[in-house]
């Protein structure tokens, strides 16, 4: 018999939707309905979708693919993916009792269905050229190692060398510990890169998804010139497992979105279905030493972009 | 040497023999006739057995050494180094953290700006320095520091000793995750050389925030990484009894990451580590430093270009679409 409990991985949307208990799933029609993590109402796939993943009743955002992030960042058929070939090179031969890094990145390659904890590409959004990274927790929980940093540093370069935008969606458990100090450098090497593309005048959007932590948000996260965090995001230094082990507990507002912002730390706190139309703001604010967007005028009505798109797509 | 410091748990062996001669320091030499002749034979007993385990000084051992709490912190170090040190206090936005210590000093003729990572001694200086994590505002001091260094055309040299930076509710609140990043810019940016030294402990973004050198130095029994042994075992092995094995695992030892090429020099310390001679690991460290300027002073050179350069290429990728690897650094 087929265990419906699976059925949010053969659909690729990670974890989106913790597994329901039998006797609940029992009542459901496959593939129609879902429950909300946020309200626990049932609600349907179709209208849930049409809201980028986010539930209309109580705004929780559920997490979203790699792909439908990449979607919602960029101007339909744009996106060329980069350096999608490359692979740990396993620098310090890490294993686990019998188990080895090598091992572990295969199969995190095969539940992900993507090959690093950061897809990169090229693209346009609302006809800018950006350099676009989007990060994926359901790779080894977005840890940051060699290539992951490598990834982004070539993001980066990209976007200084074409004279693009820089945009980089977040979402990181913290560094990669199968890699040792070559994970802890990789904070240095693409904040090196960034103070580049910075003093070239190049803008960087920073949007922090569920859940950023540690390296990540001690290095580019928090070097955007814009910061963007998704309603509810969970952003901070120490990740929860790192907390415990060092017997330090926060109480559960301190690493949220909300708290930054009021914090002084992120710039906007924008839900899921406006923030192609900020992002896009942004960037045609922000595009005076862009190379070849000077010329490229904002579509009619910037703000409403991102849902305009998503329902011409249907 | 000092031969009465209390043993870390490899150096066991030693127990007995230290506790004779605690015993024999304390004898009145009028009713011990042969004093001197039995101190010598057991110090020459002592050395023998210590030289006997350090030679056989695994990983796990140099975590210990690195958190001795006689081991010399750097004030002590600059005491030697640098007697004209002046501290200067503040990051003009909050507050004084005292768990990072900066300002101008001399050396080698030469004006310099040190920036080093403070653990206490005592409890009540413990507190003053939060144990050597640091807080956001000490993160901002040493960026104050780093710009003050370039705009004056001097030349940084930066100690790290930390278990992590502060990561506290408050520490969250004054944006600890964006003081390190920006210290991490801010030396990116700047065009004089830096010199960084980890004197103990190199824990994660705590210690890399002002390690971005363009050379970087550590001391025979320094550890740097990037998470503690003890919570990559929790995480990884599930068991924090495992971290000795992933402090192995991790490559934590300055002998590992030189052979990796992560850092460039390590500043060999008096045998049974610094916290048994720090006079002769100051004089170690000097020499090291003296070597470091001379190939620094006064040379016209773009260090921007050289540090981009130096962490640009860590990271150990292969293209799988082409036959070029990235090869290994160093
Ligand atoms: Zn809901």
């Amino acid at each position: 018999m087929r265990d419906k409990r699976l059925d949010f991985l053969r659909r690729g949307r990670g974890e989106r939707f913790k597994p329901l208990p039998d006797q609940e799933l029992e009542k459901l029609p496959d593939d129609v309905w879902h429950k909300c993590l946020g309200c626990r109402e049932l609600l349907y796939d179709k209208d849930l979708e049409a809201n980028v993943w986010v539930c209309p009743r109580c705004g929780y955002h559920h997490r979203i693919t790699v792909h439908e992030r990449i979607a919602m960042l960029s101007d339909e058929g744009s996106f060329v993916e980069t350096n999608h070939a490359l692979r740990s090179l396993d620098p310090l031969e890490f294993t686990i009792r019998d188990r080895s890094y090598k091992d572990r990145l295969l199969q995190a390659e095969k539940d992900a269905g993507v090959s690093e904890a950061v897809v990169t590409g090229v693209a346009t959004l609302d006809g800018v050229p950006i350099s676009l990274a989007v990060m994926v927790m359901e790779y080894l929980g977005g840890a940051v190692g060699s290539v992951a940093g490598e990834k982004i540093t070539r993001a980066v370069e990209r976007a200084h060398q074409d004279g693009r935008g820089l945009v980089i969606v977040s979402q990181s458990g913290g560094m990669r510990m199968h890699e040792g100090l070559f994970s802890l450098m990789q904070m240095a090497k693409t904040s090196g890169a960034l103070a580049r593309l910075q003093q070239a005048k190049l803008p960087f959007i920073s949007i922090i998804a569920d859940q950023t932590y540690g390296g990540a948000t001690a290095s580019w996260v928090a070097l955007g010139d814009v910061i963007i965090a998704e309603p509810g995001a969970r952003v901070g230094f120490s990740g929860p497992r790192v907390l415990q082990a060092i017997k330090v507990r926060l109480a559960d507002d301190v690493q949220k979105a909300e708290f930054m912002l009021q914090h002084g730390m992120i710039d906007l706190i924008v839900p899921r279905p406006q923030l192609r139309g900020t992002v896009i703001q942004f960037l045609h604010h922000f595009k005076g030493h862009m190379r070849c967007a000077a010329q490229v005028v904002p579509s009619q009505a910037n703000g409403s972009a991102g849902n305009q798109r998503r329902k011409d797509e249907k | 040497m000092n031969r009465l410091v209390s043993e870390l748990e490899f150096e066991k062996g030693l127990s007995e023999i230290r506790s004779a001669l605690e015993k024999l320091t304390k004898a009145d030499p009028r009713k011990v006739p042969d004093l001197a002749a039995q101190r010598a034979r057991l110090e020459a007993q002592y050395d023998q057995q210590l030289a006997a385990i350090y030679r056989e000084i695994i990983p796990w051992n140099r975590v210990l050494i690195s958190r001795h709490p006689q081991r010399p912190r750097f004030l002590d170090f600059a005491a030697v180094l640098f007697p004209d040190f002046i501290e200067l206090h503040g990051d003009r936005r909050y507050g004084d953290d005292g768990a990072i210590v900066g300002g101008p000093a001399t050396f080698q003729g030469r004006s310099v700006i040190l920036i080093g990572e403070q653990k206490g001694r005592s409890t009540k200086e413990n507190i003053m320095r939060n144990f050597g994590m640091p807080h956001p505002e000490g993160y901002r001091k040493a960026e104050r520091l780093i710009r003050m260094a370039e705009r004056f055309d001097m030349p940084i040299v930066t100690f790290v000793d930390t278990s992590g930076a502060s990561a506290l509710e408050e520490d969250e609140a004054r944006g600890v995750s964006w003081a390190i990043a920006e210290c991490l810019r801010t030396q990116a940016e700047i065009h004089v050389p830096i010199i960084s030294v980890i004197i103990g402990e190199g824990m994660s973004g705590g210690a890399i925030a002002i390690a971005m050198g363009n050379r970087v130095l550590m001391l025979e029994h320094s550890i740097y990484s990037v998470i503690a042994p003890e919570a990559c075992a929790s995480q990884l092995w599930r068991d924090v009894a495992a971290a000795p094995e992933a402090a192995t695992a991790m490559h934590v030892t300055a002998q590992q990451l030189l052979r990796l090429g992560l850092i460039d020099r390590i500043v060999p310390e008096p045998l049974g580590g610094a916290h048994r001679d720090p006079t002769t690991a100051a004089l170690y460290l000097e020499t090291a430093l003296r070597e470091e300027f001379s190939r620094i002073s006064f040379e016209q050179f773009d260090w921007a270009q050289q540090r981009y350069e130096r962490y640009r290429q860590f990271g150990q990728v292969t293209d799988t679409l082409s036959t070029t690897q990235k090869a290994p650094t160093g």
